[in-house]
């Protein structure tokens, strides 16, 4: 079993192999159960996502009302201008917004790590497929790239928004997807390692700070920037851009910064932007509440 | 490793909005609700840190609800599940606590009903991956990612070797295991994680074994 991103290259590195597949191999050992059937598995968690998109972009709301058809918004725009991003960021991003959306109104997502940051993967995913064609099954391999990487934030640090901040969360969603982004490009494991690095750094610090403490507002447009961020850096990778901090060394001082965190960032909405004065009034309004509450 | 599986990573497939307070407060919920063994009458749930700030929000009641009456985080009955419960006539009371607990996402769980009660302690680690850390006053670690067996037992010569024999002779092999008592003679539990399923079977025969009073399974 690998332990880190060091291990995971020079695992597929040796055995010539992609890092999807080693992951794969992996699973297959720790499940003692088929190829054939962990594959399949990934798959339904492919058409879990690919459904979520769909709902996005048809346009949902939460029942808080306090997210919901933004999606479509981007998709109008993309269709009546030129994004000055470009089209495949800007579809990234919408796609990454929808499944968002639809997690907000508690439709059904698959956690990529984690349901608040379920929108990066599918987001860039679906935006690249328009790029580069691939078939279903480097489809399904892209999420076993994915989770290789997370696999080792998850067991090395932190996942999860109130143990390590929304840079456990989102930062390991884009870095995760910048990664399989790599490999789906025919970029090496050593350039996913490199993407990942890239992404993770530049998601260092991210409180995790839900207004009314609902995984909405800034959770839907972090993941929409986790997507912009994933891809920007796949292309640094792909360029040939390494990072000077070696990736598991930006995933354990990812785990430090969590740790260090005050708790008031850390999923409790006392911090950040939950503590603004707006922040308080949509969560007294979401909750019925007056506002004094203390 | 905490993460022993990609599925823990990209997974659960769920009902949103968070991994941690949705889904993984709903596999609390029915870690509970297998370890009871039945429908209990009443839930008395007593949330921490995190989970208390902002359990309403993310539906963490109607998750760890949804989990008693035995739904998986995919389950879209889920949003309904206090309703349920209420037309179920299960009385359930929720509890904020201000107590500072070792991890953000810990909920305390007692059920029971005429005849018997049940007590856990479970916490949710992210996403959507939850550690039952405390059971009927025992502390204990389970992974989740290897089934595992809990056997509730009497401090007795013989009892652990009865049950492993048992394991044995249904070749289940066993990967780790944990035993723990509240005094010498008195109430004790086995924690035995194995490397693949456990048949109805062989919990019925564990059942009877000597000095063995309950036993439940855990499944990833």
């Amino acid at each position: 079993m690998f332990k880190n991103v060091a291990e995971l290259i020079q695992l597929a590195e040796s055995k010539g192999e992609k890092i999807s597949e080693i992951m794969i191999q992996q699973e297959a050992d720790v499940k003692q159960v088929s190829r054939e059937e962990i594959f399949s598995q990934m798959e339904r968690n492919l058409a879990v996502m690919e459904k979520a998109v769909e709902d996005g972009l048809k346009g949902v709301k939460s029942h808080s009302g306090l997210t919901g058809g933004d999606a479509v918004l981007i998709q109008d725009y993309m269709r009546d201008h030129e994004p000055l991003s470009g089209n495949l960021l800007m579809d990234a991003v919408s796609k990454a917004v929808a499944t968002n959306e639809v997690n907000a109104a508690m439709g059904t997502i698959c956690a990529t790590p984690t349901a608040g940051s379920a929108g990066c993967v599918p987001g860039t995913l679906f935006a690249v497929k328009n790029k580069l064609n691939p078939t279903r099954e480097q489809m399904v391999r892209y999420l076993f790239t994915l989770g290789a990487f997370g696999f080792v934030v998850a067991n090395n640090a932190s996942i999860s928004g109130a143990a390590g901040g929304c840079q456990a969360e989102v930062g390991s969603a884009a870095g995760m997807a910048s990664a399989a982004i790599v490999e789906m490009a025919g970029g090496t494991p050593a350039q996913s390692a490199e993407a990942m690095a890239i992404t993770l750094k530049n998601m260092l610090g991210l409180i995790c700070d839900p207004v009314a403490g609902l995984v909405e507002v800034p959770c839907v447009k972090r993941n929409a920037m986790g997507a912009t961020n994933a891809i920007v850096s796949a292309d640094m990778a792909l360029a040939g851009v390494t990072s000077r901090i070696p990736c598991d060394e930006v995933i354990d001082a990812m785990y430090k910064v969590g740790q260090r965190m005050p708790t008031a960032f850390r999923e409790t909405a006392q911090g950040g932007l939950a503590a603004t004065p707006t922040g308080k009034q949509l969560e007294a309004k979401v909750y019925g509440m007056p506002l004094e509450k203390e | 490793m905490k993460y022993r599986s990609v599925f823990d990573i990209i997974g659960p497939v769920m009902i949103g909005p968070s991994s941690s307070h949705t889904a993984g407060a709903a596999r609390i919920g029915r870690a509970a609700r297998h370890l009871f063994g039945r429908e209990p009458h009443y839930a008395n749930i007593h949330l921490y840190g995190s989970f208390k700030e902002t359990y309403k929000g993310h539906g963490t009641d109607v998750a760890i609800v949804g989990g008693l009456l035995d739904y998986d985080t995919d389950d879209t009955r889920m949003s309904k599940s206090l309703d349920t419960a209420r037309e179920k006539g299960i009385k359930v009371q929720f509890f904020e606590e201000a107590a500072q607990t070792d991890h953000p996402n810990t909920a305390r769980i007692k059920i029971g009903d005429e005849q018997d009660e049940l007590e856990l302690v479970g916490i949710s680690i992210g996403g959507g991956k939850a550690e039952i850390t405390e059971l009927n006053g025992f502390e204990l670690k389970l992974s989740g990612s290897h089934p595992a067996i809990l056997l509730i037992h009497n401090d007795r010569y013989g009892a652990i070797a009865s049950a492993t024999t048992i394991l044995a002779s249904n070749e289940i092999n066993i990967g780790r295991m944990e035993v723990s008592r509240k005094g010498e003679g008195e109430q004790a539990l086995m924690v035995i994680e194995v490397d693949q399923n456990i048949d109805d079977s062989v919990l019925s025969e564990l059942e009877r074994a000597d000095h063995i009073t309950q036993v439940a399974k855990i499944s990833d």
